[in-house]
């Protein structure tokens, strides 16, 4: 588990040193000068990151045509929300992304974790070649499969459906969460397989009793990952879902502003209600999400 | 021939038991991605488009009526007589090195800020991931209104400090720039946060047996920074290269159906060939298949290149 607030504990490495000249200064001092660059720049970087965020916020806020002057701070109202939620499909487009990137996510973990898990402890032949079809099917443009696999799914009569998509998805998050977690299993020692085997375990019992248990967190994370990514989905959804009560949100909100209309005001506002629940995983999920990326992506 | 079977048998009698475990992912792939693809490869060797495919109308099954051409696809695009391959490829290279570039660098900069005791780290960290957090449709959405022209944020603070509006996404050179700063925008924060935690397992010991020997902050940065990040870097520099190659919705949404298409990526060009005008689908997949190869080999390249480096040591 990496956190950064466990730096700074050597201080008394420092003072110890040999070294008599009085001037010299710990990695972790700085003088006044490098601290208010240091804040500055940090302080530069928050606003760019935030710059947009908020000004869609602010726009949101101030009625129909508000984004048509976007300086002035006056004439908020709320009533961009009120359309969003009650004339619009809004909240449908939202219930279809949240469905669609779930059913993505739990189908993906589910089918991957079992592999994962034999590619990071057994030596088996196309052991190999699996985890090179992983990374290659991270490489597959849009361009590739969406034309098959429109008539495929036409053909089936799955298109415009939840099915259609989240298999469609499959096709991405399962390599994704086999490389994941095969990553994440490569961290847990391999006693802890051993003794489960000592104690009478076969290789899937020791997989499902013992090594499940302690990856939730690296499962947790592969999940997450898995749902933003079908969650931000365009392409895909965007040529597959026809009728808009089938729309997910990246779809949807495509019709707000388009040649012919400009409902900028619905846009914002939609784009905060998206934002909110986002941010807010991201808020208390971010130390999680460090671990487990780098404990997943070091090891590919 | 009977030791084959021997072999085969007793390799299938010690593994067995792996080959169960990844069954689902294999057949999943062979399902979802193997036989798309094979179709997609396939198409890419006919003339297949819209007006040709075999499809149901009402109760009419009307035949597929395309023909196998052979390799015309690609001669078509590889020799240039498709016009716009290779500028377009030019650009998507352009597009992709600058943004993993600058994805990395200022990723890079920023990890190294937070990674040092400083007031109110965890704050400036949880401000700076938040841009990961908003989906890419919607980023795209927010950048389009504040480039806007006649009513965007930026032409506004430009007149206000007396210098005259620009057409961010009329222009295709501005609109090139204007899409990068997007995508930086967006993709900073992942690099940010994977460096930070490649960072951190670097050993503090290494950093103080560096100082002790009298390394300057530069020299511990090159020699034990640098070389410390090196498994996460090879790592999100490849899939960071990958994802942005084929980068569809920052271009597809900001730029927009509607604007000129010099500064579309191979990609979206791509996509637009299968799903608009008159559907050319074997044009589209020949173009996937092309990037697709283009990314292999690059792949190969690179993952070479590492460890030759490796091997150098």
């Amino acid at each position: 588990m990496i956190t950064t607030d466990k730096t700074g504990t050597k201080t008394g490495n420092v003072t110890a040193r040999p070294s008599a000249q009085p001037p010299v200064r710990g990695r972790d001092e700085r003088s006044k000068a490098a601290s208010v660059a240091l804040h500055t720049t940090l302080v530069i970087a928050t606003l760019i990151a935030l710059f947009p965020i908020v000004f869609i916020f602010l726009v949101s806020i101030r009625g129909e045509n508000g984004w048509t002057h976007p300086m002035e701070m006056e004439g908020f109202t709320l009533s961009n929300y009120t359309r969003v939620l009650g004339e619009t499909e809004f909240l449908t487009w939202m219930v279809n992304s949240v469905a669609i990137a779930a059913g993505t996510m739990l189908v993906g973990v589910l089918i991957s974790a079992s592999a994962g898990y034999a590619i990071s402890r057994m030596r088996f032949p196309g052991h190999k070649s699996l985890m090179w079809t992983f990374l290659v099917c991270q490489m597959f443009p849009v361009a590739v499969l969406i034309v098959p696999l429109y008539n495929i799914l036409g053909a089936l009569g799955l298109l415009d459906s939840y099915g259609g998509l989240i298999i469609t998805y499959c096709s991405v998050s399962v390599p994704f969460c086999a490389w994941m977690l095969k990553g994440y299993f490569d961290t847990i020692p391999t006693e802890i397989d051993e003794s489960g085997r000592v104690d009478g375990l076969t290789p899937f019992g020791t997989f499902w009793r013992l090594i499940v248990p302690l990856a939730r967190p690296g499962l947790a994370v592969t999940a997450f990952y898995t749902f933003l990514t079908a969650w931000g989905e365009v392409a895909f959804a965007t040529q597959f879902m026809s009728s808009e009560t089938k729309y997910t949100l990246a779809v949807g909100l495509q019709t707000f502003v388009g040649p012919h209309r400009a409902e900028w005001g619905l846009m914002t506002a939609s784009s905060v209600l998206i934002m909110v629940p986002a941010g807010l995983l991201f808020f208390f999920a971010q130390k999680h999400l460090v671990a487990g990326l780098t404990a997943g992506g070091t090891k590919g | 021939m009977s030791t084959l079977i021997v072999r085969t048998r007793r390799s299938f009698a010690t593994h067995w038991y792996a080959w169960a475990m990844v069954l689902p992912v294999v057949v999943v792939l062979a399902v979802l991605v193997g036989y798309p693809l094979g179709r997609g490869v396939y198409l890419s060797f006919t003339d297949a488009n819209e007006a040709n495919l075999g499809r149901t109308i009402g109760d009419f099954e009307v035949p597929s009526t395309y023909t196998f051409v052979g390799l015309d696809n690609y001669w078509h695009i590889l020799s240039g007589q498709e016009g716009s391959f290779y500028p377009r490829l030019m650009w998507t290279v352009v597009w992709t090195a600058s943004c993993v570039f600058l994805h990395y660098t200022i990723g890079l900069g920023l990890a190294l800020l937070l990674n040092r005791r400083i007031r109110g780290r965890s704050l400036y960290r949880v401000l700076l991931i938040l841009p990961w957090a908003v989906p890419a449709f919607v980023a795209a959405f927010a950048w389009k209104l504040m480039y806007n022209t006649d009513n965007g944020v930026f032409n506004l603070l430009l007149s206000k400090i007396g210098l005259g509006p620009v057409d961010w996404l009329g222009d295709p050179f501005v609109q090139k720039l204007s899409v990068i700063a997007v995508n930086t925008w967006l993709g900073v924060p992942f690099m940010m946060v994977a460096i930070l935690g490649g960072l951190q397992s670097i050993p503090r010991e290494l950093h103080e047996a560096a100082e002790m020997d009298g390394a300057s902050p530069w020299q511990r940065f090159w020699n034990v920074t640098m070389p410390g990040l090196r498994p996460v870097s090879s790592t999100i520099v490849l899939l960071g290269t990958i994802w942005t190659f084929n980068m569809f919705p920052i271009i597809f949404l900001v730029i927009g159906q509607a604007g000129g298409t010099e500064s579309e990526i191979l990609v979206t060009y791509a996509y637009r060939l299968a799903f608009q005008g008159v559907r050319d689908y074997a044009g589209s997949a020949s173009y996937g298949i092309v990037i697709l190869s283009l990314l292999l080999v690059f792949s190969v390249f690179y993952r070479g290149m590492l460890k030759r480096q490796e091997e150098a040591k």
